[in-house]
């Protein structure tokens, strides 16, 4: 029992968000096992940000508790809240908010304090950032950059590291290869770790469990499978789409729509054209798809 | 002509003091009125601002009232601490602070609401204690605001008449600064030595305020 209370983060609150009419009230009650890695999932506006200032102790709940490690973090019941400085968070913030002032080395010193160069020379060769070490961060491309935020927000060792979509900004092959320095180093600390993502193959990718909040609250919580697979298979090839252009061809209209990054031509029937104008947002659905290929895409590098 | 030098070397030595007090009381008023979220913040930047739209001449009636060995706080210094503020260098210097407050106070109080509010929060996270932030973190990277303020305060200090003449009087040594010799010269018709010091004080005004503006257009520059 002790033990268990000892390596476990719980979390009940109630909070409203934002002000006026849009008001709308974010409950949730969950706890997370010592070293999960746990996504949050959700639309924008869905209290995803706010959950982890709550956590940090930047923002404070109308009602809550919160109990990280045996330690009390906040109990409004009780008059209870820690300052974020008494609490062993670490966060990454959506634009990582490195110290412009302080040289790489100097930013991941600072969270450490000045005995622990050893620890700190790890954190940068685990994060590739060895040879940039004395840059400041205006230097650095944007990968760089994030990779620092990461490696100060762990440097203390937190018992609940917090990511504010951490790769949002990131292109395509940055983005897997920091999920991958992302995943080592998680493994190698294993530090319990909540992250917000829009980005479902990254949860995927990532994350053991994920809460999807909507509507004030969590709506679903589980494995990534259990969360997205059991809503979203139905047997067809569902394809959201944008209509760039449409011209007509022999007896068939062909309607070139972007899919992701990708430009593609369809064929259209004459009914579906004629209601079709560039700009429209469409889906594409292909009732049975047996033979598509699946050519590898090379992960990262 | 012999120059007597002294009331710029007073004016030197009040602006430089004025700044010093300013800049110790200025950074931590301007950070907490940056940060802070109280119902009476207004009422505090009414009152540090008071200075920038008040007559002189009304400070300085305030202050020659309260300094007043005869009556009020200035009774109460006089006869517990042996401090005489009314026509004396320590008296100049607190009127100084009050009437150079805003120029401090605003570009500062500008400088912490132009720093990302991600920086404190996430220097907080990392278990540093507000001034430790204050220092290391939240001042570097406000320089250009520092020097605005600083540079303000030392000029406009240099440039008061209106207190000065009120609570200072004119005591060569002691309260007779360049703006009031000057004054004191051209009523007494020795325009040579009015040139000199208005020579002095325009040359140095414009030095410093240009000196200013090329190194603020170096950070900025350096910033973006």
């Amino acid at each position: 029992m002790l033990a268990e209370s000892a390596t476990t983060v719980q979390i009940a609150l109630a909070h409203r968000l934002g002000r006026g009419p849009a008001a709308r009230q974010l409950e949730l009650a969950r706890r997370l096992d010592a070293g999960a890695f746990v996504a949050l999932f959700g639309r924008s506006g869905a209290g995803k940000t706010t959950l982890l200032r709550i956590l940090a102790g930047l923002t404070r709940p109308q009602h809550g508790r919160i109990v990280v490690a045996g330690q009390v973090w906040l109990d409004t019941a009780a008059g209870i809240d820690l300052p974020p400085q008494a609490r062993s968070v670490g966060m990454v913030f959506q634009d990582y908010a490195l110290f412009p002032n302080l040289t790489v080395r100097a930013n991941v010193a600072y969270a450490t304090g000045p005995n622990d160069a050893a620890w700190v020379d790890e954190l940068l060769e685990m994060m590739h950032l060895g040879a940039l070490q004395r840059q400041l961060p205006a230097t650095l491309s944007g990968g760089e950059q994030q990779r620092v935020a990461l490696a100060r927000a762990v440097a203390r060792r937190p018992a609940l590291l917090l990511l504010d979509e951490p790769l949002a900004a990131l292109d395509m092959a940055l983005r897997l290869r920091l999920q991958d320095d992302l995943a080592a180093l998680h493994r190698r600390l294993g530090l319990t770790t909540l992250m917000v993502s829009h980005d479902i193959g990254e949860v995927f990718r990532m994350a053991e469990e994920v809460w999807q909040l909507e509507d004030g609250g969590v709506l679903r919580a589980g494995t990534p499978a259990q969360v997205f697979l059991s809503q979203q298979v139905a047997g067809k090839l569902n394809l959201r789409a944008q209509v760039l252009a449409l011209r007509r061809e022999d007896v068939v209209f062909i309607v070139t729509v972007l899919v992701g990054q990708e430009i593609v031509d369809v064929i259209a029937a004459d009914a579906d054209a004629a209601r079709l104008r560039p700009g429209d947002m469409v889906t594409l659905s292909a009732k049975t798809f047996g033979a598509l290929r699946f050519d590898a895409v090379q992960a990262g590098l | 002509m012999t120059i007597d030098w002294q009331p710029l070397w007073l004016t030197v030595r009040l602006a430089s003091a004025t700044t010093v007090v300013l800049l110790l009381l200025g950074i931590p008023l301007a950070y907490h009125m940056a940060y802070s979220r109280s119902r009476f913040k207004p009422v505090m930047e009414a009152l540090v601002s008071l200075p920038l739209v008040l007559p002189p001449s009304v400070l300085g009636f305030y202050l020659l009232l309260a300094f007043s060995p005869r009556n009020g706080p200035g009774a109460w210094l006089a006869r517990w601490f042996d401090v005489h503020l009314a026509f004396s260098f320590s008296g100049l210097l607190l009127a100084s602070v009050l009437f150079s407050l805003p120029f401090m106070v605003q570009p500062l109080q500008a400088g912490f609401a132009q720093l990302p509010r991600a920086l404190l929060e996430a220097s907080r996270t990392l278990g540093k204690p507000d001034r430790v932030t204050l220092v290391r973190v939240l001042l570097p990277n406000m320089k250009a605001a520092l020097l605005t303020a600083t540079v303000l305060s030392f000029a406009h200090t240099v440039g008061e008449f209106g207190v000065v003449m009120m609570i200072g009087g004119n005591i060569p040594g002691v309260t007779r600064v360049a703006s009031i010799a000057i004054y004191d010269q051209v009523e007494s018709l020795d325009f040579a030595a009015a040139h000199v010091y208005s020579a002095v004080l325009l040359a140095l005004s414009f030095a410093t305020l240009l000196a200013v503006y090329v190194v603020n257009r170096r950070w900025s520059g350096d910033a973006g």
